[in-house]
């Protein structure tokens, strides 16, 4: 029991998450001398809960454990999800794996390849620096990147980023990153090269990944198991070095399989009291029920992630006096261009996966502006192009499909170890018709109902999309890819339904379902991250974000969820200066 | 519930996957690589203690450290429904799909097809402790190395290999 017990609860806060907002929240909180319950809904694969808190070696390089079996959850078996592009395709086209981040200690975090850009100026300025577009919500963040700065800086050292000051795109910084970069890759030295002869700029991707000892953590030995996977020798710091942090103050209990399903609240609905949970870790009984669980704080912190924070609003019905909860659904409108080359690119076994990016495409060049021109849009903005590849054999053999032609075709290798990968993750625009809302027939496990996506992308998107594929393309080429071809996720066109990535986003950066404003008329949390309705209940994840940007949403939203934090115990960073 | 499959279905399912995956003078066929013995732990998987899904970690030995790989990982007891539930269905695929196939494998429903083909890539390029890729063979075909912690590999090897 933890200290708070004395005046009736059970902790100072409880934590539904323990993802990167969730983690970020437990350090923040338990550094500043608070008691923290950390619930997480899946499995422990992370790190022993008993000091010296050690790698319980759960992870390996393994295609079969995490990609086919999955391993990180969740099982779509029990925790189903559903999409639908709009109504008219009926209460929801597919059931199954939609946006399915991992349900594990360490959430999204565990799996990520860490690649941790920050924001620009302009992203929380959106709407007074570009304007508005017909269709879409374009607002400006309540904080400004000067706000947010020092909590950038913070979270680049909890994490451990490793980068250099190369980009000449982003945003001013108050200190170095807190390690080098990495070793560049064979097949990115190639496409950048490339990309520079285009007039482009890539640089060397911001990664948490370690390139040298950091925190007692050991450098990354490339062994090509990065994204989509946990790393074995802890070279990867999100979320792991802050949940270990955490653990070590003696103020914070992890409760894994723990799946919080109601918030508590006084009779009048102003405050939360706490949390019920199912029990996960043991059997269910004879009517197949898991046994609830019940747990008092002061406060409450919200850290499931954009698809599952609004599920529980939803169905809790709190926070939703504005309407929006679950609304304004972002994803990343992902472009993926690809070039098969005749040299080994050694790309998809060595290395993290990547460590380029160019970001040439968010604010655009006097052609993007006409592109826009000519659809009739203010503007587009693209996002950040990841040079890369990463996939195993087994992923490349299910693609290279069955017959004769099988073995030859492995051996080549054109869809792995000769193939490169450009992805740009586009800004998706705010709608309000895309939505996380209750799909009303299909329930999970514990017969509670299970999230439904509804998204089709706007305009803007495809546009962008049309308009930068056709340059990385010609990069491709100018690098020596003997052929290319671009795509979309999700899918567009009359073969939309033939896409290898499934019709629903395959991008797991997801935002904007519990957005955060100055209004409560239009917005469901605070500039501090507060539910507007239940101002004990803090959002520390990347619903509350107003726009998606055109940038991993990860270092933002533990930048978010440190700041909320910090906020909350009284204890704010000063404001930081460019140095 | 009936689990694992009779060596007749055993021989079924190495032909099939031979013709799905098939091999040529450098690579094997799955079937031939130990296909069959991958759908078979699968489908036995709830006959060990801990179930034979997820293998164990950090490393395989192959390349330092302990081997540790084949102690299996726990699952929770709500994974344990899921994937009870999920090898009864493939069992019960399994069985309908090998008894009606013809002589020639053609009798073949595209679900059905879909599974075994899947299977079959799963287990001639997943970890051999899954039970396929005899001798790593399917590695080796391919120029593969699989696993390779906690050895990696140098920066000279990421960037310039």
């Amino acid at each position: 029991m933890m200290h708070g017990a004395v005046d009736g609860v059970d902790a100072d806060a409880i934590i539904i998450g323990s993802g990167p907002g969730g983690a970020a929240v437990a350090h923040a909180l338990t550094q500043a001398g608070w008691s923290v319950i950390l619930l997480e809904k899946g499995q422990n694969h992370l790190l022993s809960l008993q000091a010296p808190f050690a790698p319980l070696g759960h992870f390996s390089n393994d295609e079969i454990k995490f990609t086919q079996r999955h391993f990180l959850g969740p099982d779509p078996l029990l925790e189903p999800r559903t999409f639908r592009r709009s109504s008219e395709d009926g209460d929801h086209l597919l059931t199954g794996e939609v946006n399915n981040l991992p349900s594990t200690l360490g959430g999204g975090g565990v799996h990520a390849d860490g690649k941790l850009s920050r924001f620009r100026e302009i992203d929380f300025q959106l709407r007074s620096e570009l304007g508005p577009v017909e269709g879409a919500d374009i607002a400006d963040w309540p904080l400004s990147y000067a706000d947010l700065e020092p909590y950038y800086a913070e979270a680049e050292k909890l994490v451990g980023v490793a980068g250099e000051e190369t980009n000449p795109f982003a945003a001013w910084r108050s200190g170095p990153f807190p390690m080098p970069p990495g070793a560049d890759m064979f097949g990115a030295q190639m496409s950048s090269a490339a990309a520079e002869r285009a007039g482009l700029h890539p640089y060397r991707a911001p990664t948490g990944v370690n390139s040298v000892e950091y925190q007692g953590r050991p450098a990354c030995n490339n062994c090509g198991f990065c994204a989509f996977y946990g790393c074995p020798i802890e070279a990867k710091g999100d979320p792991v070095s802050m949940l270990r942090a955490a653990l070590a103050t003696g103020r914070c209990q992890i409760i894994p399989l723990a799946y919080a399903t109601e918030i508590t609240t006084d009779p009048a609905k102003n405050r939360a009291t706490g949390v019920r949970y199912l029990d996960l870790s043991v059997a269910p009984n004879t009517q197949g029920e898991a046994p609830v669980r019940e747990l008092r704080a002061h406060h409450l912190v919200l850290a499931g992630g954009a698809f599952e924070t609004p599920r529980l609003l939803l169905r809790n019905e709190l926070g939703n006096s504005s309407g929006r909860v679950g609304r304004h659904l972002m994803f990343h409108f992902q472009t993926l261009v690809v070039g098969a080359f005749r040299e080994r690119l050694w790309g998809a076994s060595r290395g993290r996966s990547v460590t380029h990016l160019h970001d040439d495409h968010i604010d655009g060049d006097q052609a993007s502006r006409a592109a826009a021109q000519a659809a009739g849009l203010p503007w587009i903005r693209g996002g950040i192009v990841e040079h890369g590849s990463s996939t195993g054999p087994v992923n490349e053999a299910l693609l290279q499909g069955a017959g004769a032609h099988h073995p030859l075709a492995m051996r080549n290798s054109e869809l792995r170890e000769r193939l490169w990968v450009f992805t740009m993750q586009g800004e998706d625009l705010s709608q309000q018709t895309n939505r996380v809302d209750l799909d009303p027939t299909v329930r999970d496990a514990w017969g509670l109902p299970a999230g439904r996506v509804t998204y089709q992308p706007h305009q803007h998107e495809l546009v962008t999309s049309n308009h930068v594929a056709p340059i990385l393309e010609g990069v491709l080429r100018d690098a020596g890819a003997v052929w290319t071809a671009a795509s979309t996720s999700p899918p567009v066109g009359d073969h939309a339904g033939t896409s290898p990535l499934g019709l629903a986003p395959a991008t797991y950066h997801i935002m904007g379902t519990a957005k955060m404003g100055f209004d409560p008329l239009n917005s469901v949390v605070d500039p501090t991250g507060r539910l507007w309705d239940l101002p004990n209940v803090i959002i520390a994840d990347s619903s509350v974000f107003p726009t998606s940007a055109g940038y991993g949403p990860t270092l933002t939203l533990v930048a978010l969820a440190t700041r909320a934090a910090r906020l909350l115990t009284g204890n704010p960073l000063a404001q930081s200066q460019p140095t | 519930m009936q689990t694992g499959l009779t060596p007749t279905q055993t021989l079924s399912l190495i032909a099939l996957m031979n013709k799905l995956v098939p091999g040529d003078d450098l690579s094997p066929a799955a079937g031939d690589s130990g296909g069959a013995e991958y759908v078979n732990m699968l489908l036995t998987a709830f006959d060990y203690d801990p179930p034979h899904i997820w293998a164990g970690g950090p490393f395989s030995g192959r390349h330092g450290g302990a081997a540790s790989f084949e102690n299996w990982l726990e699952l929770g007891p709500w994974e344990i429904l899921a994937w009870k539930s999920r090898i009864e269905d493939l069992n019960n695929q399994y069985h309908a799909g090998l008894d009606s196939l013809g002589p020639e494998l053609a009798e073949i429903s595209d679900e059905f097809r879909e599974l075994v083909f899947t299977h079959a890539c799963e287990a001639l390029y997943g970890d051999p402790v899954y039970g396929g890729n005899r001798e790593m063979s399917g590695w080796l075909a391919i120029d593969y190395r699989g696993d390779s912690q906690p050895s990696g590999y140098s920066d000279q090897e990421v960037s310039a290999p």
